[in-house]
This record gives C-alpha cells, structure tokens and sequence, in this order.
C-alpha cells in the first residue's frame, strides 16, 4: 500500500513568516536582552544590577512585545491556525529540540547547579528590593522569569483570541493570579515578615501546606495571618475545591488560577498542538496521574503518622520518602519534564501526566460535575480541529462525532476545541450532572 | 426487489469507497454482524476526513490528524482495507475487477464512490494549473500547482469556493473569485445573509466579481494556466485556476454494468439500486423520484452519515425506510460561522422570516415562519442548539413561543454577547400588539427528556 503524504515545500514556510518591521525589530531586541542575560553569568554586570536589569529582562520583555504586536494588524479577528503545522519551531523540528534543551537545561541548573545561575540573579535583584526589601535569591529570579512569561505570552493570547470573550478573561485571569498571587503578594508578605504563602496553590499540588511540620507551623504561629494560612490551607484542599470541581469543573483551577496552567495558556499555547492524542497515550496518563496521586497521599500519610507517634514508628523513613517526591516529582516532573517538554510533547506534559491537583480534580469531574463540553446534534464534520488543539490529548472529535458530550477527566476547559471547531458543534456548559451524555 | 434473508454472519460485504458514508455502513454492520467487511479505495489507504482538506493545505492540520480513527481501529474491528481501484461490476458472477489485475468477490456490494467535480466543458479547463478540489489527489496536485505563484482564480460561488479563496489567501496569493450569480451563494442564501458573506469576503482583500462567468481559460507556451477571459472580455492574469461549480456523482463503476444510473446511481429509500444485493449511498447515490422529477442527491456530510447508518440496518435485516429528518446544515465563511435548520428559502417572502442583523454586519438571526408557524433559522456569527431549533421546528411552535424560549436555542460561548433581546425588541417595536418577553437567557437547563433521547437514538455509535 501506498502512503498518502502531503509534502510542504520550503518556500511556503518561508511565506508564513511575517516582516513586519516591528516583528524584526522585537526579535532583535529580544535576542540581545537574552545574550546580555546570559553573558551576566560570568559575573562581569553583578556591580551593576540595575543596569543589567534592564538590558537583559528589560530589553528581551520589550523585544517579545513588540514581536507580538504586529498580530493586531496581521490577521482579522478570528482562529489564526494559519502555517502552524509548517513551522518547525512547533512541529519538533531542529530548532524545537534545541529549544527544549534549553528550557531543560535552565531547570536543571536552577534545580541542582545553583551556584551556575548565581551572577544571573543579579538581574531580579532591583524587583526583589522594592518589592521584598532584600536581596534576589534563584528562586525570585524564576519566579521573575515565569511571571514575565505569562504576563508576555498572556498579551500574545489576547491578541490571538481577541474575538472571543471566553478566552480574553480567562487569559486575563490566569495573568492576574500569576501577577498578584504567585509574585506580588508572596513579596509582599515577606516585606511585612510574614510566612511566604501563595494562595493559589493548595495540597497536593503544592504538598507540603498539608506536612505536619508546615501546618504545625502555620496554626501554632503567633500572628492571626498565618493562622488563616493554615486554615485556608486545609479548607482549600478539603471543602473549597471539591464544591468549585462539582459547579465548574477542573477549569475553575486549571485554566483560570494554577500557575502551572498559567505558563501552559500562555507560553505554551504555540505547542498545545504536539499532545498526544492516541489511546495508548491515555492509558499512560491515567497510569501515571493517579500514581503521582497515590504517592503524594501515601506520603503525607506517613509523615502524619511520623508526627503523631514521634517518629516512633517510621523513623526518619517517611522523611527521605517525601524527599524522593520532592525530588522526583516536584523537581524532575513539575519542572524540568513539565516545561523542558513544552517543544516537544505539548504544553500540558506535567498537568496531564503529573499533576496530583489535577488527578483529583479529574475524578470529581469525572464522575460528579456539572461541566461537560456539549456537542451540537449532528453538527460535526469530523474534521478533527478539536482534537488537534487540545493540550490534553482528548480525541474531542472521538466523542462529537458520535454526538456524546465529552465529559474526560483530563479536560481542563480551555475552550480550544470550542473555538476551532469551525461548525459550532463543541461547547463548555455547566448543567445537571444527570444529563451529561456518556 | 425481494432480497433473500440471510444471516449477516455469514456475508461478505464490499464497500467502494472509504468515505464518511461507506466508513460509517462498515462501522454499523460490524456492529451488528460479524459479516466480513472489506473498504476499497483508490484515494487513501485510511478514512480520512474530507472536510478537513483545507486545514491541511493552510497548515492548521496534518494529513494524519485528519485521519478520525487510530489505524488500528480498523484491524481491532476487523474491517479490511484495501487500496486499489474497482474497473469492473459482474454483477451476475459478483465479482469486482480491479485495477491491480486481480478479481474480488462478494456477496453484498455498497456503491459509495463519492462525487467529482463539475466541469462545463470550458475551453482550457484541464490545462496544467486548473482543477477542482474533491479528493486527496486534488490537493496534492494543489499544493504542486499553487507553489510560489502570486495570483489565482477561483470560479463558482458555492462552498468549496469559498474554501479554495480561504486556502490561497492563506498563503498570501492574490485570489479573484469569480462567481455567476450576482451575490455570493445566493440560490441557498437570502439576500441578507448573501450580501453579508459578500461583504466578509472583500473585508479579506478576495477580489470578488459577482455576475460574472467565465469565458475561457488562456494557457502560456507551455500550455499551463496564464489568464481567465470572462464573458464580458476582461482577462485576469492567474497562475492557477479552481473550478468549483459543484459537484455530480461519481458513478464511473457502475459503467458496463447492470445498475441504472440517472444523474447518480439509481436507489429506492432502502438504497437498494435495481440489482438485489447492490446497495449505492451518499453522494453518489441518486433517490429515484415518485413523481417523474429529477431524484434527489444528497451532499451533504451528515447525509452520507446516515445513509451509512440506514443501509446497515437494512442489510441487517432492520429494513426501514430512509427519512433524514428535518434539515440542518452548518459552513465557515472565512471567519464567519453560519448554521442553519429547518427550511430556509433564498427567497423567503419578507412577511415570512424575522431578520435581525448586528449594526456591525458580521452577526444575524433569521427565523423563518409558514403561517405564523416556525419553520426555519439561519444564523450567523452565531450558534444555535441543533436539538432545541429541531424540536421547535417539528412541534410547530408558533412565532411568539420560539421568541420566547429563544435564550434556550442559543449555543454560543460562556460569556459571548447574547443577542436574543435585540431580536425580540425589533419584534416587539413592529408588532407591538403581540408583544413577547423572553422567558430565559441561554445555558443548560433541561431540555426535556425527549430531547435527549433523540440524541441518544441520534448518536452513530
């Protein structure tokens, strides 16, 4: 048999690239912000961070923005799929892997060679004084990073999706708890000597707010506000979400405030295409998130019973086990896998395959929620637009082709599917649980 | 046309054509029998979504994503798939000849060949550079022809045009499109939602001439495509040229063989054709009429879809006759989304259809009406519930009660504008007599257990 392939030629990816004088511009700038970043590693600009600031974040922050801009004028309003399929940069090209091993790369620097990255954070230095009152240490430079992201690849969606209302708030969403919950309001709470707690992030996907040792903490401490951490951490996890999970679905979390979900939506976006949408890849995603899940149980369990028998019964076991899933899963997993992998397996690798928040959140919405993504009838063409977009791997097309609402786990109701699907089959609802179609 | 019962186990069914319409007969016939299956197709080696060639040529998909079914999904559910092309119908013997050479046998033949672009005999249409666009081939000869050229001409104003101008503009080449009627699709279309597609169509830089035909077309030297001439003399400078005046079955098989054709093959509303055990669906197929009119063809993709579905149920021994419902249909014009249900004549008379167009030209609501009764929507820049506007349609439900209700109809995105009320305040300003409230805005609620049983009964699978 004779495979049916279509050839794209060189000169029509050539054609998709725009010239916009701005976009050349930007790049430029952005590259030199990226170069004078990196050259800082050898320490040449640590007597002069503010400066260094600027040239490096500064210039690569206004360089990606002006590289985005030009998109308003670019194209009408409306999905702009156009050409994604022949760029290389997303479809695990060359440059796609050398991208990923750079991402990868700063993870495990940032991880476990911290002293390589010591010169640069000098370049978060001015941010953390004002904001902090003290010195940059490495985690407010990624910090710095990841929030300049969203906040860039935010605008880039909201130009993207600037005709539909869906997707401009909940971009603005996930920017505002990126912003205000993961970066100003951790700073700030440390000016004033209080715990560093982010709100936005509960057990298990940040597992240790529910350790004896950080809720012993937290409720034992002597200033109301980190009692209220401490209580907010556990209704949170126990109440907050599950009655969220049950009205709204996982997307309340996932799409709208994780700051996971945050870098997915925005810096991930370009690749939200690379997920793997086979059968094969599902059974592996539900193997995995809910081991991920089981472990984390198991470890917080141990460490409750450590607690409550003083250690007498495990020793210092459940210690170094919690410290394996530090290092396997919150380290290796969460970042180095979850973001390194963007190029090369989508930008949902770490919430689809890792994510013990999500595995939750999943089976409530699984099996006890009022979300579903209703299909229209029998509208569908089965074009297959849904499934390529989604970042989770749902075959979409799979289910609204045979007219069934699509009521996954994994879905984290970004509203893609919805809005590629050119005859207006896919939509994200909220009703009676009863009358979800299987 | 009595067909013998035979226990479906022990058929071997053959399908021409791996189409939705054919794909979707071999997926109910498996299951419901464990009849042998076999697909054959001369176009690709899987089912692939035809509805999805633009996606490929502007680069939203792969040729792979557009594949609905993982390639083992054929193997797990032993439908055989064979690539070659049928020449040959011995209807007496039951055999098929093939283009490889060999024969292939078999018990129950569905005819599912699809359809082929029309082609009016205009002097240069098979130069190098002009064609239709229908199948896998005709894409990949596309993406050939349209490789670094600068300017194309796309002619006939239906929805394969439309596509065709999408697609090159796309990749920046300079479309001009050409089409007779003197408003873009305007034989389906009413006047307003024409002129609004025509008005999206310039908005794209797309050099739309209405009312104009074509001539010829001019080849160079080499005899590839130089120019178009239309009827009123003009030449337009192209490097490629899309003919796109429809479609007509494709029923080249049946030739030399025993199956009457007309303008497709020729089948009663069991699909069965006058051969016993030779059954035509989807485009190809051709409804005989009762009344001596031109039978009807179906072209559609939901269509093709339930021909599929119904046929195995005859061939599996549930023999009903065909009905495909009340009408619906949904496009993409560019940017524009339209969908429509029910009957919606282009020339609905004014006192028959509600209008309701958004002061920026890009959203409407027409609901049409026989006797104060709802009988049709179309909608655009907007989505409506296929289930709700169905339902509202066969329980005849008057003016007033749809306007009421109408929150319920409305599809579009959690936090979209809702334009409902607009509609109604325009009804309300006319008809201040019949004045109407709506009753609720959009968004799940019940919407009744009949409902939802039609979509259980409705879902192929």
């Amino acid at each position: 048999m004779t495979t049916v392939q279509i050839h794209i030629p060189d000169e029509i990816q050539r054609r998709y690239r725009s010239d916009h004088p701005l976009r050349r511009t930007g790049l430029a700038l952005f590259g030199i912000g990226l170069l004078i970043f990196v050259v800082g590693a050898t320490g040449i600009f640590s007597t002069i961070p503010l400066l260094y600031s600027l040239l490096s974040l500064g210039l690569a922050t206004t360089g990606a923005l002006l590289f985005i801009i030009p998109g308003i004028t670019e194209r009408k309003p409306g999905i702009d799929n156009d050409g994604i399929m022949f760029r290389p940069m997303l479809n695990r090209k060359s440059v796609a892997w050398l991208t990923a091993i750079v991402f990868t790369g700063f993870y495990v620097l940032l991880y476990w060679f911290p002293s390589s990255l010591e010169h640069m954070v000098v370049a978060s230095d001015p941010l953390s004084w004002a904001l902090r009152g003290k010195a940059a240490d490495r985690w407010f430079l990624y910090g710095t990073l990841y929030t300049l992201a969203v906040l860039v690849m935010g605008a880039r969606m909201l130009i993207k999706y600037r005709h539909s209302r869906y997707h401009i708030i909940r971009t603005l969403s996930v920017m505002f708890f990126q912003l205000v919950f993961a970066m100003l309001l951790p700073s700030i709470l440390q000016l004033f000597n209080q715990p560093e707690f982010y709100f936005h992030y509960f057990w298990p996907l940040k597992y240790d707010y529910l350790f004896p040792s950080k809720i012993t903490f937290l409720l034992e401490n002597s200033t109301r506000l980190a009692v209220f951490m401490g209580f907010w951490a556990i209704v949170m996890a126990f109440i907050a979400t599950p009655i969220l999970t049950y009205f709204y679905g996982k997307r309340w979390y996932c799409s709208w405030v994780c700051g996971c979900g945050a870098l997915a939506e925005t810096l991930g976006d370009p690749w939200r295409q690379l997920s793997d949408k086979s059968l094969s890849a599902w059974r592996i995603e539900r193997w995995m998130i809910h081991s991920v899940l089981v472990f984390i149980t198991v470890v917080t369990l141990l460490l409750w019973i450590n607690s409550a028998t003083e250690g007498a019964v495990l020793g210092s076991f459940s210690y170094s086990f919690s410290r394996i899933y530090g290092f396997l899963i919150g380290a290796m997993f969460a970042g180095v896998i979850g973001v390194g992998f963007y190029p090369l397996m989508g930008s949902r690798v770490w919430c689809r395959f890792g994510c013990p928040q999500a595995a939750i959140l999943g089976l409530i919405q699984r099996f006890a929620s009022r979300f579903r993504i209703t299909t229209n009838g029998g509208q569908c063409i089965s074009c297959g637009n849904c499934s390529t977009y989604c970042e989770m791997g749902i075959d979409v097309r799979w289910y609204a082709q045979r007219g069934q609402d699509i009521i996954r786990a994994s879905c984290v109701g970004c509203g893609v599917c919805s809005s590629v699907c050119p005859r207006g089959v896919l939509n994200l609802e909220n009703g009676p649980v009863s009358e979800r179609l299987h | 046309m009595t067909q013998t019962r035979r226990d479906p186990d022990t058929l071997h069914v053959v399908i021409i054509g791996n189409g939705v319409a054919g794909v979707t007969a071999a997926r109910h016939i498996r299951k419901g029998s464990a009849a042998a299956i076999t697909i054959i197709s001369s176009e690709s080696d899987y089912f692939y979504s035809r509805t999805a060639l633009m996606y490929i040529y502007m680069g939203h998909m792969t040729f792979e994503q557009t594949k609905p079914y993982e390639d083992r999904f054929w193997e797990k559910n032993r439908i055989d798939l064979l690539r070659d092309h049928v020449t040959h119908i011995d209807a007496d013997a039951k055999q098929l000849r093939l283009a490889s050479g060999d024969s292939f046998g078999y018990d129950v033949l569905i005819l599912a060949t699809g359809s082929q672009p029309n082609k009016f005999g205009w002097p240069g249409q098979d130069l190098h550079g002009v064609q239709g666009l229908y199948s896998l081939q005709d894409l990949q000869r596309m993406e050939q022809y349209t490789r670094n050229i600068g300017e194309a001409v796309v002619v006939g104003g239906g929805l394969i045009g439309i596509e065709m101008a999408e697609m090159m503009h796309s990749r920046r080449i300079d479309v001009t499109f050409l089409v007779r009627e003197e408003s873009y699709w305007n034989n389906v279309l009413p006047p307003d939602e024409s002129a609004m597609i025509n008005r999206h169509i310039l908005s794209h830089d797309i050099r739309l001439h209405l009312s104009t035909e074509l001539e010829e077309i001019l080849p160079d030297s080499r005899g590839r495509v130089r120019a178009v001439k239309t009827k009123t003399g003009e030449e337009i400078p192209c490097a490629f040229v899309g003919l796109t005046a429809g479609v007509h079955p494709n029923i080249g098989v049946c030739e030399g063989s025993p199956v009457t054709t007309g303008r497709g093959i020729l089948i009663n509303r069991y699909f069965e054709t006058n051969i016993p055990d030779i059954y035509a669906i989807g485009d190809c197929a051709e409804f005989i009429s009762e009344n001596g009119t031109r039978g009807r063809i179906e072209q559609l993709w939901y269509t093709a879809r339930m021909h599929g579905e119904s046929v195995a149920g005859v061939i599996l021994g549930r023999r009903a006759e065909y009905d495909r419902g009340i009408l619906f249909n949904s496009a993409k014009f560019f940017d524009l989304e339209y969908q429509t249900y029910g009957d919606v004549p282009s020339d609905v008379r004014d006192e028959d259809s509600l209008y309701w167009e958004h002061p920026d030209g890009t959203r409407c609501i027409r609901i049409v009406m026989r006797d104060g009764v709802v009988t049709g929507f179309n909608l655009i820049g907007m989505r409506y519930r296929h289930q709700v506007c169905e339902r509202w349609i066969h329980e005849e439900r008057p003016l007033t009660y749809v306007l009421e209700h109408l929150g319920e109809a409305n599809f579009d995105p959690e936090f979209s504008h809702q334009f409902e009320d607009r509609l109604i305040g325009q009804w309300n300003e006319r008809h201040p007599d019949q004045a109407v409230h709506r009753v609720r805005r959009r968004g799940l609620r019940r919407l009744g257990t009949s409902a939802y049983r039609h979509i259980r009964e409705n879902a192929t699978s």
